[in-house]
């Protein structure tokens, strides 16, 4: 089990290797030069290099989580149906959803030796939340009281350490947070969370080079671009200890290339088969196929501040999603690397249910008649915004062609040449029409996928999708005092999503790897990562 | 790659001993050297075969109509999905298959011709004028406008064109071919500016311009009446033969992801789809970028021939 | 020829901030903040952005980051990554021996194959030989190179898998061969077709007829009197092809999975890595400014007729 990772990076990951076949080259062998899959009982995997140095706070893209998962264990994890596992922790519980309090596992150690006690957590988040250490994830820790004051949005902070954060003695902890989260426990699973050594603070930078976790593979070596190699760490105490003795994490560029290592032998897992060998995996690689569905989603969703889609019928949407045959799409041009969406949320989060709706079906004639109902599209046409780097552009192309040929509105790909060409204009509110949407789960709760994306207030909602009802019912769900009364809470939301159609849903993503023959035990989890510690090798 | 002409030995750098005395037509006989280069040229199969696949491209570029009813937008996934050729259904909609979007290849390749022909004839002007300008400022005035358009040439001249036109594309939010020209030609005059130079410095101590000049004719007339036509061969020389190069920078920069996009039709951007089903349908990849290579192949070759026509001595 | 030298090297020195200035421009003119990139597209704080942004002087006016970027330029200090937070030197290090071992051998087979082929075709010009490789010169010139890449691609991985389709060790001249071919391939066109041509025209030539009279042995005409005299177009050219095959390197290594400049250049490209472009497009043009100025050099060498004052 390793946490939860916020992933909506995969897509960009997956992404970054495959315009990296349009013109990449950092893959190749480890610097040795040695074939074959290096040290004996290591396990050798397709990882490319962390764009950020190793820092948990720091990371939020694939190949890093990656890494950091190897390194670092938080307080907790998920099994494959997305319940809790406590790892570092002995507990974490309250009483009213807004006082939090973690008892930690005895005798854990950072692969130093230092001992990991509720300092070593309290210090890192209070280092990771303030504002002067510029990291990636910082927002994570907003729930925290006292936040405000080590990030304002402005200027210096004033505390340097967040009031929320109380040691009670070496392994017991409180966390006082702002509001009520009934849901917090789940957020702990994320990476971010994890617990820092002493000697962090010593040299954050050198650290983030050869960083000392309390996970289940110490750190070895990182020669840049090529390979990062970790080995099993004896002293590890938790429920996911290595049952390999290492693990290489090569990087290459091109998933064809690492696919073609997988099928001779010298690679053991890849990610992700790559379009070209996609068609033929299957005979390749016999049992070491894998196929399997994770939480993530793909998503159209409108700018509802464009010209097109201001004040836009519901309807029309509804229409616009019944004029996309997903089956067929998902089986040809994305080579049942998807699996079509029957809801907002995947199915392998909690709260996920079968709605009541035929949105999702293809039927031309009904979707033609809803566009006809709720106005039409403004201008009888409208664009989808995609990166051209990232392998969007066929899918995008399908879905138009499908919405096209099935109710004569006009759609074409609006291309952005790259993925900060592409974010950039949705931040700007500058999309022209729709823009392709992804999001893989941070928390295996239907509320990620919910409020994350619809609330009016939320980050993530580039859309800009306001509405007044929505907020209400999801403000009620926060109330609630247990994590199932908010599930069943968002569940209501979700009914009511369908009605105001915030975004359409397309697939849910699956994960389409092998390993060769040399590993075995080679699992996936509820966000598409395969579980390295579990590997074992023959 | 335009700036990689078989032509730049003769233009490149001033001190280039053969340059001099090749740059140079023989002004003497300026009318009998069009028409000398024609009657060449009409005898030339190279030169009647390129032209003749050239008429077909440009006729496709403006009457797609003309060769098939079929679309190439028009996708039927469920149908025809990465359908192969059938190769004996002559200008048929399945006669090159279909894409992995279900579409009709030969549709695509028919329509695809007109994103080639306007950026390959579209840059090619543009830059031939441009050029032509510059070159004939430098060479005609010399002094201090010579050094600094000289060293403005080498700048452009410096930068990598490939990277150049990946990066100047990328800032554009909208790619459409009109894009595409404004972006190559911006990178790609400088080739044509040096031609242009040396020939002019050449023409103007012939006798001729000097009596022009003599005579107090203006500076405009005497660039414009006197030196251009008689330093145009070259430059003409160069510029067919660099069209051949621009159509396959517009195709590698579509294939690239930065030149042309969906929905316009561009046989690079039909080369990159086509790539993913390099193992299970190729050709998908290998008719596009046949006819890419085909379209380029009939401009060298026109090049060629003009070349051999307006440059006798190189025969 | 000292004081030659001195003023082109005195030359140089403005084109080249200019070719870098240019770049630097249009690496800033590009849409997409390379911090914000960053963060993909999950919800971050723009707090953080902005923070990180004034720490690398991203939020200072163009020409001052200009100013600074030259400035440590000079003292050998090419900038660090905004991602990765490494030196750019160091990511320079890393692929640059890449592409010079892939440029140094398309080079070659560049320089023997072509000259040998122009060589063999000039001598008889007109005849079938001639003819032939005519064709075949055109036949590759007008394939742009990712056509090339994927039919050899095709052809030698996937139905004769006589290769990998793809490079897996960057270092390894064995597995290098394939991308060398494909990239020398345009401009071994070229060289072939110079060659001819200027052997075909020199064979003409007044000297030819002297050296003939003479009856100097054939040997010595041709080795001496005819190359020396048709080899200069091509020294030009090859001279300044080695920029271009080092750009070009940008396509075939995409094709082949070569870490090399062209894979690195197009990441950093992408990623907004505005240190990493402007570093790698400047040696580029240094490699290139050096070589056009040592092609010109060579011209005194192989024609005596040449001397720089």
């Amino acid at each position: 089990m390793r946490g939860a990772k916020s992933a909506k990076w995969v897509a960009g990951a997956i992404t970054v290797a495959l315009a990296a076949t349009a013109c990449g080259g950092s893959g190749g062998e480890d610097s040795e030069g040695n074939k074959g899959s290096g040290p004996a009982g290591y396990v050798s995997i397709d990882v490319g290099e962390p764009q950020r140095p190793l820092i948990p706070a720091d990371t939020n893209e694939s190949n890093g989580s990656y890494v950091i998962q190897s390194l670092f264990t938080q307080l907790l994890d998920f099994d494959a149906k997305g319940e809790i596992v406590y790892t570092n922790a002995e507990s974490v519980e309250t009483q009213d959803s807004k006082t939090w309090t973690v008892k930690l596992k005895s005798g854990w150690k950072f692969h130093n030796g230092e001992a990991v006690t509720a300092k070593s957590y309290v210090d890192a988040w209070n280092w990771y939340a303030n504002i002067k250490n510029n990291q990636q994830n910082s927002f994570w820790f907003a729930d925290i009281k006292g936040y405000d004051d080590v990030h304002p949005e402005k200027g210096d902070p004033k505390a340097e350490t967040m009031s929320g954060l109380k040691v009670v003695d070496d392994t017991t902890f409180t966390i006082e947070l702002k509001d009520r989260v009934p849901y917090f426990n789940y957020k702990l699973g994320y990476a971010t969370w994890a617990p820092l050594p002493k000697v962090f603070y010593d040299d954050p930078k050198a650290f983030g080079q050869k960083p000392i976790g309390n996970g289940p593979y110490e750190f070895q070596k990182w020669d840049h671009k090529k390979l990062i190699q970790v080995k099993a760490f004896k002293d590890y105490q938790g429920p996911n200890k290595a049952e390999n003795k290492g693990i290489q994490f090569k990087n290459y560029s091109t998933l064809e290339a690492a696919y073609k290592d997988v099928v001779s032998g010298n690679l053991d897992i890849i990610r992700q088969v790559g379009p070209t060998d996609l068609p033929k995996y299957k005979q390749d690689l016999g049992d070491g196929a894998i196929e399997q569905p994770y939480a993530a989603i793909q998503t159209l969703v409108p700018a509802f501040y464009s010209k097109t889609f201001k004040d836009i019928d519901p309807k029309v949407l509804q229409g616009l999603s019944m004029a996309i045959d997903r089956d067929t799409i998902t089986k040809t041009v994305l080579n049942n690397t998807r699996t079509p969406a029957t809801s907002f949320t995947p199915p392998q989060v909690k709260g996920n249910q079968t709605l009541d709706t035929d949105i999702f079906t293809y039927d031309p004639a009904k979707a033609k008649e809803l566009i006809k109902e709720g106005g039409g599209v403004p201008g009888n046409k409208f664009t989808i915004q995609y990166n051209t780097d990232g392998g969007h552009k066929e899918w995008v192309t399908a879905v138009c062609e499908s919405i096209r040929k099935a109710t004569g509105v006009d759609c074409v790909g609006d291309p952005k040449p790259d993925f900060a060409t592409d974010l950039e204009a949705r931040d700007n509110d500058e999309v022209k029409g729709m823009y392709r949407g992804g999001w893989v789960a941070d928390y295996p709760v239907n509320v990620n996928f919910i409020k994350e994306l619809y609330h009016t207030k939320a980050e993530s909602n580039n859309g800009r999708f306001s509405d007044k009802e929505i907020d209400d019912l999801m403000a009620e769900g926060d109330k609630a005092s247990s994590l199932d009364e908010a599930v069943k809470a968002y569940q209501e939301v979700e009914k009511k999503l369908v009605e105001k159609m915030p975004a359409i849903p397309l697939w849910y993503y699956r994960i389409n790897g092998g390993h060769g023959e040399g590993v075995d035990n080679v699992n996936v989890d509820f966000h598409g990562d395969i579980e390295l510690p579990q590997v074992t090798v023959k | 790659m335009p700036e990689k002409t078989a032509e730049k030995h003769v233009t490149d750098k001033a001190p280039a001993p053969g340059a001099v005395a090749e740059a140079g037509p023989a002004p003497a006989k300026a009318r009998s050297l069009w028409s000398d280069a024609w009657h060449d040229l009409r005898r030339n199969p190279m030169f009647l075969v390129s032209s003749a696949l050239i008429a077909l491209l440009l006729v496709m570029t403006f009457a797609p109509g003309l060769f098939t009813s079929a679309s190439p937008r028009d996708a039927d996934l469920a149908e025809h999905y990465l359908q192969p050729p059938n190769w004996g259904h002559f200008f048929a909609p399945d006669w090159l298959g279909y894409d992995g979007q279900g579409r009709s290849i030969y549709a695509r390749i028919v329509y695809g011709a007109r994103a080639s022909i306007l950026v390959g004839v579209g840059v090619t002007v543009l830059v031939t004028i441009l050029g032509t300008f510059i070159g004939m400022i430098a060479g005609y005035f010399g002094g201090w406008i010579d050094s600094l358009l000289s060293r403005l040439t080498d700048v452009f001249f410096g930068i990598p064109f490939l990277l150049g036109a990946l990066v100047v594309l990328t800032t554009f939010e909208n790619r459409t071919v009109w894009v595409v020209i404004l972006a190559l030609a911006f990178l790609g005059w400088t080739q044509i500016a040096r031609v242009a130079r040396g020939a002019v410095i050449t023409v103007k101590q012939a006798d001729y311009v000097v009596a022009a000049k003599a005579l107090g004719a203006s500076t405009g007339r005497i660039l414009m009446k006197h030196i251009l036509p008689n330093a145009l061969a070259p430059i003409i020389v160069v510029a067919t033969i660099a069209l051949g190069g621009y159509i396959a920078a517009e195709a590698t920069l579509s294939f690239l992801g930065v030149g042309l996009a969906e929905p316009a039709v561009s046989w690079g951007l039909d080369v990159s789809t086509g790539r993913e089903q390099l193992r299970n349908a190729p050709f998908t990849l290998i008719i596009p970028s046949v006819m890419v290579s085909i379209t380029v192949l009939s401009f060298l070759m026109f090049g060629d021939a003009v070349r051999n026509a307006l440059d006798p001595k190189l025969r | 020829m000292g004081r030659y030298v001195a003023r082109r090297l005195l030359q140089m020195i403005p084109v080249f901030i200019g070719s870098t200035l240019l770049i630097f421009l249009m690496m800033y003119a590009l849409p997409g903040d390379p911090v914000r990139a960053l963060m993909g597209d999950q919800a971050f704080d723009p707090a953080v952005v902005a923070n990180i942004r004034k720490d690398l002087g991203l939020d200072q006016p163009i020409l001052q980051q200009y100013a600074n970027y030259l400035g440590g330029l000079f003292q050998g200090d090419f900038g660090t990554e905004i991602g990765s937070q490494r030196p750019v030197a160091d990511i320079i290090a890393d692929a640059f021996p890449v592409t010079i071992r892939l440029t140094l051998f398309a080079f070659a087979f560049t320089v023997f194959v072509g000259v040998g082929l122009g060589i063999v075709a000039g001598l008889r010009p007109d005849t079938l030989q001639d003819r032939g490789l005519l064709t075949l010169t055109l036949v590759l010139i007008s394939m742009p190179s990712f056509v090339l890449g994927f039919l050899m691609q095709y052809l030698f991985a996937f139905q004769w898998q006589l290769t990998t389709p793809t490079v897996r060790d960057s270092m390894n001249f064995g597995e290098l061969m394939l991308p060398a071919i494909v990239l020398g391939s345009l401009s071994l066109a070229y060289v072939a077709r110079l060659t001819r041509t200027s052997m075909a025209e020199n064979l003409r030539a007044d000297y030819m007829r002297t050296a003939v009279a003479k009856g100097l042995p054939k040997r010595r005409i041709v080795g001496v009197h005819l190359m020396r005299n048709s080899l200069i177009p091509v020294v030009t050219f090859l001279g300044t092809d080695i920029g271009n095959l080092m750009t070009g390197a940008i396509v075939t290594e995409g094709i082949f999975n070569v870490k090399g400049v062209g894979n690195a250049i197009y990441e950093a490209l992408i990623r907004r890595e505005g240190a990493t472009v402007v570093g790698i497009a400047s040696l580029i043009v240094l490699v290139y400014l050096a070589t056009s100025l040592l092609v010109d050099l060579l011209y005194a060498v192989l024609d005596p007729r040449i001397r720089y004052a």
